[in-house]
């Protein structure tokens, strides 16, 4: 049973336009066993789960599943087929219950009428022989993201699927959640399913697979059983490339205090999560981490600092000078920069090329203006300046941001916002989407800037990010902060439960 | 004195609500999949004019019906391959069904009638009788249209429809979260088309009340933002039938009162203000919220995606 092959692809490809996609993919998964498939971002992984389920149809490349070669032009087809997929971006319907969604598409009753009261049995059966819990009559909306994916699971389940797909599942999770998600997924593999686990954490890959196959490029570099490989030979793989990401961190030189935030309330927008009494200090040359599942009241702190905002309570203090509701553009050109968590919606207009996207914000400075009128020579040059410094690939600077790597989008937003050499960074999920190589790039601009006496705001929910960067950090949960502490005296477990709301024993709140 | 309720507003309002409600129940079904459709009015503009001249020409008031559902069809399938397969901008496509149905309906019966104004007059719908015998309901339910009864039992079936079956959770989903539902192996496309073509079937229905239900005519022009009205009770009705059916009602009973109200010492140009003023007023306060189909008037386009 274990050495037959649930799935095999052949020379796999999948061009769009002119962009391939998928371009030459190998892969062969052994039925019972837990495959990682790993690349960076880009590197054609989710494409190629997308022809595998029907989503997409490839150009060439043939596809074997149980030994029976398949072609599917529909997901219809993939799920009756076993095939069950949990998507990156979650494929929910917000407005209809746990419930609705579970059944969707497949729903149990007589003809062409529903019977609810059959699926919630059959639902509640499989909830309980995965100990998965859920509130089937919760509206999915108001369901924590954790959840969701746990019902993006019992979807799955309900539909019988033996070879399970999940793209990126963990992106979302607290470490417990990940170690519980584990413990299921190690379930399934007992059960005789067949596991593909799509993800860029190599970390995950060495505690979870069977075997592993490395995409790069849309092409499969190679494939090997877990015993064989070890995370540096996988980054090296998927990368194409050594990678550093040991950081030569110095000492921190903490001087002056650049952020005094006193009891912080934010108001409430559209039902999220407010600040809620937050207090803290960030210091030059200091990095402060915020850590947090999302939702927890990122958006309303940093929103609240840049004046974006309505501060309900408390003070802000930058350099020394209260800025409760002084408006962002003013703060900009005191200093403050940001690098927003969302690339594409607040941190640059998609519809602008890379020239303008790289002036935004700054696009009234007597630097670019003159007379009413942009100095288009200038901004040329600034804008090439960026681009050699950070070394972000663009064809040109008319060519639309949108046609740039995820990796390059969000180094040009950090090559605009470094340029007025700012005192104070708030960098929000700064490597959110970018490759292993860009990542590196970031760490080391983000350390240089503290060694330039920058003060910076980590607000992230990659741990490892927040551990290996900062000085201190703070956890928070629901608009508070649980506890503050330097990197060396947390422990992971420690930040875990922190993150789902656990207060450690004998801790001070944070300083 | 102004009177509030009496038999005649009554009747006067279930008359009104009728190609209300029937309209809305059109929009809901545009809507649920994601379409919005501000060509109600236009659809049901040609939804009167194709029951009038059918009904004329072949003296049947059904074939009439018949007809305006036709029409309704076929302008759906029209808005739906613009929104759907050309993936147009779907307000941009309902207001050039709207400017069509208006202009069109002018030049054909100045060419079918040579009058630009109305068409001959044609046989109307049936309605109930010889009920006065049976107390207070009696009165309200003579001479009730049937197509007021269709309009209500089709309420009941889509209300049936939506919540208690399969392919109602479907469509359901479909407006919400497309994606989501593809994922699932749902055919969204063709959802999309057909619940657009049959909503708009249905405001065509709304239209044929309009000229051989109330009327015997049609008359140029004639659904006088009725079409807006109806979109906006479905708004407030939160995208359900019964809902749309309480808004519509509601809106009946306005400009029924109105009309009664007409002949006191108020000018009638401000009693004819009242209705779409209440409509505004009413949108301002209920619309805040209540909320579409979260993929409602977005592109449908899963291979970006």
């Amino acid at each position: 049973m274990a050495k037959e092959e649930a799935l095999v692809i052949n020379g796999l490809k999948k061009h769009f336009g002119h962009v391939k996609a998928n371009d030459g993919i190998d892969l062969i998964v052994r039925a019972g066993t837990i495959h990682a498939i790993v690349g960076e971002n880009g590197a054609g992984k989710s494409t190629l789960m997308k022809s595998l389920f029907g989503l997409h149809q490839p150009d060439s490349g043939e596809i074997y599943l149980w030994g029976e070669k398949v072609q599917f032009s529909s997901p219809l087809q993939a799920l009756s087929h076993g095939i069950g997929m949990v998507h990156q971006h979650f494929m929910l319907v917000e407005a209809l219950s746990v419930l609705e969604n579970i059944i969707l598409g497949a729903e149990p009753g007589k003809g062409i009428l529903l019977s609810y009261k059959n699926s919630r049995k059959t639902v509640e059966e499989i909830c309980k022989k995965y100990g998965l819990d859920l509130d089937l009559d919760a509206i999915v909306e108001n369901v924590p993201v954790g959840i969701q994916q746990r019902l993006e699971i019992v979807k799955v389940l309900y539909r019988g699927a033996r070879l399970i797909i999940l793209d990126e599942p963990t992106a979302v999770l607290t470490p417990q959640e990940i170690d519980r998600m584990f413990e299921i997924l190690r379930e399934f593999k007992k059960d005789g399913c067949t596991v593909i686990f799509i993800t860029h954490k190599l970390n995950e890959v060495m505690a979870l697979a069977d075997d592993v196959t490395v995409i790069r490029d849309g092409r499969t570099v190679g494939h090997w059983p877990i015993s064989e490989v070890n995370e540096k030979i996988l980054a090296r793989q998927m990368v194409g490339r050594d990678v550093v990401l040991d950081l030569v961190k110095e000492d921190a030189q903490p001087a002056e205090l650049v952020l005094q935030i006193q009891g912080l309330q934010t108001e409430q927008v559209n039902g999220d999560q407010k600040a809620d009494g937050l207090s803290f200090n960030i210091r030059a040359g200091e990095i402060l981490g915020i850590i947090g599942v999302a939702g927890n009241g990122q958006d309303a702190l940093i929103e609240g600092i840049l004046g974006l905002r309505k501060v309900e309570k408390g003070e802000i203090l930058y350099l020394g000078e209260h800025i409760n509701g002084v408006d962002t553009s003013h703060l900009r050109q005191k200093g403050v920069s940001c690098i927003s968590a969302d690339r594409l919606k607040t941190g640059l207009v998609r519809e602008f090329n890379v020239r303008e996207n790289a002036i935004l914000g700054y696009h009234t400075g007597k630097e670019f203006v003159s007379n009413l009128l942009f100095q288009n020579k200038r901004i040329d040059h600034y804008a090439n300046q960026i681009i050699t410094e950070f070394q972000i690939k663009t064809p040109s600077l008319e060519a639309p941001i949108t046609t740039l790597s995820g990796g390059n989008q969000q180094k040009l937003i950090i090559g605009r916002e470094l340029h007025a050499n700012p005192k104070l960074i708030i960098a929000v999920q700064p490597t959110r989407g970018v490759d292993i190589g860009a990542i590196e790039f970031i760490y080391q601009v983000l350390l240089e800037c503290r060694r330039q006496n920058t003060a910076v705001l980590l607000v992230s929910n990659e741990l490892e990010e927040v551990l290996s960067l900062s000085d201190r950090v703070a956890v928070l949960y629901q608009g508070r902060f649980m506890g503050c502490n330097t990197p060396d005296h947390l422990s992971k477990e420690e930040i875990g439960l922190m993150m789902a709301g656990v207060r450690p024993e004998g801790e001070g709140g944070s300083e | 004195m102004i009177s509030f309720l009496t038999i005649s507003i009554i009747q006067a309002t279930v008359a009104i609500a009728t190609p209300l409600y029937i309209g809305a129940l059109g929009g809901l079904f545009n809507e649920r999949v994601g379409v919005v459709n501000v060509g109600l009015d236009g659809i049901m503009l040609s939804g009167a004019f194709a029951a009038a001249i059918t009904s004329y020409y072949t003296q049947s008031a059904w074939m009439g019906v018949l007809a305006a559902l036709t029409v309704g069809a076929v302008l759906g399938l029209l808005h739906a391959a613009i929104c759907i397969e050309f993936k147009a901008d779907h307000v941009v496509s309902g207001v050039a069904i709207n400017i069509l149905a208006s202009s069109l309906t002018v030049f054909l019966l100045q060419l079918l009638f040579n009058n630009k104004g109305q068409s001959p007059s044609a046989p109307k719908i049936g309605q109930i009788s010889n009920l006065d015998s049976i107390p207070i309901l009696g009165p309200i339910l003579n001479n009730m249209s049937y197509l007021t009864i269709i309009g209500l039992v089709l309420i009941l079936l889509s209300h049936f429809f939506l919540y208690r079956t399969k392919m109602g959770l479907r469509l359901r989903s479909v407006g919400e979260n497309p994606y989501a539902a593809q994922s699932l192996g749902i055919p969204v496309r063709r959802y999309m088309y057909l619940s657009v073509i049959v909503g708009c079937a249905l405001v065509g229905l709304a239209g044929a009340f309009l000229s051989i239900g109330m009327l015997n005519v049609f008359t140029k022009n004639m659904t006088a933002g009725r079409g807006y009205i109806a979109l906006a009770a479905m708004i407030c009705g939160r995208w359900t039938p019964l809902g749309s059916l309480g808004a519509s009602i509601f809106f009946g009973y306005v400009l029924a009162w109105q009309m009664n109200a007409q002949g006191l010492a108020i000018p009638a140009q401000i009693l004819e203000i009242i209705p779409y003023l209440t409509t505004i007023i009413v949108l301002a306060f209920v619309a805040k919220r209540a909320r579409g189909p979260a993929h409602v008037g977005k592109i449908f386009a899963p291979s970006e995606h």
